[in-house]
């Protein structure tokens, strides 16, 4: 009898090694990969111009392909928001709740597993190459705190942890899955070259936006302003797009930074009042908060400052309201030293 | 036959790609499916996931800045 595992792909190289080596051992293998919003996968190259020619993929979707096996990709965005507000095992060193993070995912995929008639988990996890979610002391919290227990298997550091069912039960030989550890990429590389991976992806500090330290620092601001932890799907694209000025605590200015981002900010023109330079070409400012009617003149010297008419003694903008409504604008733009530090999240 | 239209504006990948997953799951083989989207993205990811799971990809273009792909349902193998 066939055994069916599902695998936890991220797009990464670990993951797809960790489904190469389950094909080799004849297990059937589908892919889940989960998608929180803070992935990183391609969205800034979405929209930033400069970005537009480089080729871009969806890496989880291309591992799947690469391995010819079935990928469901899912949406956790609402239910993943208690996982950033309140990570019973804390933060990393940015917003990042990895191992809370990695117990939620595994607990969902065992729900998946469940009602797919599945008979394991595997992840392409390494003992001791993730500061937080994969030590040696933190991969059996996984397992316990998911409820998956030993249905998790983790073939490329398999012979580093205690005998999984699959392995007891013979589904597969645990002595052709690995003993990798650590931080090294070389064991990793050389089994890719053994399978014939070339193309792989090779990201560089994770693949979540919560690792990244001005992004955590924007999403802390942003959760200041409101008084509480909340954001919605269009607060964590924002988070990834423009520059984020707050002027006041009560209202903050997004403002393009290239025309691809001023395009991208252009289809939240309902749902934000916004700012647009006309006798020079300049940014598209979204502000977001409660501001006062005087600040409006404020938030435009700001814009102002970084058209193309920042030195001219007179910018004219056009401030929109989220009913479409439109009405003219003249400021002097906003000199270099009236534009406090601060102010720039 | 149905033919539906998907509105995937102002979503960027993955969500289009879940929207067609999610849709497609509800409808049957032989069914059309046309997403609209704005990411530029989908151009690759649709017809990546498609081929993944076994559907068609019709016919890809690109109208006023959107992106649109029409998809036929294949049987779920």
């Amino acid at each position: 009898m066939q055994r069916k595992a599902v695998a936890l792909i991220s797009g990464g190289l670990d993951s797809l090694l960790a489904v190469r080596v389950m094909q080799e051992q004849g297990v059937y293998v589908e892919g889940i990969n989960f998608f929180t919003g803070f992935c990183v996968e391609g969205h800034t190259h979405a929209i930033r111009k400069k970005d537009q020619k480089k080729p871009k993929r969806n890496n989880a979707l291309w591992c799947a392909e690469q391995l010819g096996i079935k990928l469901h990709i899912i949406d956790i965005v609402e239910e993943y928001k208690d996982v950033v507000f309140n990570p019973q095992y804390g933060y990393g060193a940015n917003l990042n709740p990895c191992l809370d993070c990695k117990i939620f995912m595994v607990k969902k995929a065992k729900e998946w597993m469940e009602a797919h008639d599945f008979d394991f988990i595997i992840t392409g996890e390494v003992v001791g190459q993730r500061p937080k979610s994969q030590r040696k002391d933190t991969m059996p919290v996984v397992q316990k705190d998911s409820g998956i227990e030993d249905r998790l298997l983790r073939p490329l550091c398999a012979k580093n942890l205690p005998e999984t069912l699959p392995e007891r039960e013979g589904w597969v030989d645990r002595e052709k899955l690995y003993d990798f550890s650590g931080r090294s990429r070389k064991p990793q590389m050389a089994l890719a070259k053994e399978f014939g991976f070339e193309d792989y992806a090779q990201p560089a500090g994770g693949c979540c936006f919560l690792t990244d330290e001005q992004y955590s620092v924007k999403l802390q601001d942003l959760w200041k302003a409101r008084g509480s932890k909340q954001y919605e799907m269009d607060d964590i694209m924002l988070l990834k797009v423009g520059r984020h000025i707050r002027p006041a605590p009560e209202y903050k200015l997004i403002i393009s930074r290239e025309e691809g981002e001023g395009k991208f900010l252009q289809g939240y023109r309902k749902q934000y009042p916004s700012l647009k330079t006309t006798s020079h070409p300049g940014p598209l400012c979204l502000i977001d908060g409660d501001f006062a009617e005087d600040q409006i003149e404020q938030a435009a010297r700001i814009v102002a400052r970084y058209s193309q008419g920042k030195n001219a003694p007179e910018v004219e903008l056009e401030y929109r309201d989220t009913e479409g409504n439109i009405r003219p604008v003249k400021v002097a733009p906003l000199s270099p030293h009236e534009l406090k530090k601060e102010w720039v999240v | 036959m149905a033919h539906e239209v998907l509105d995937c504006r102002r979503l960027l990948c993955p969500m289009p790609v879940i929207r067609v997953q999610d849709r497609i799951a509800q409808l049957q083989p032989g069914d059309e499916l046309q997403a609209v989207c704005t990411d530029p993205g989908v151009m690759q990811d649709i017809p990546a996931w498609c081929r993944i799971n076994g559907h068609e990809v019709l016919e890809q273009k690109v109208e006023d800045d959107e992106y649109i792909l029409t998809i036929r349902v294949q049987e779920n193998t």
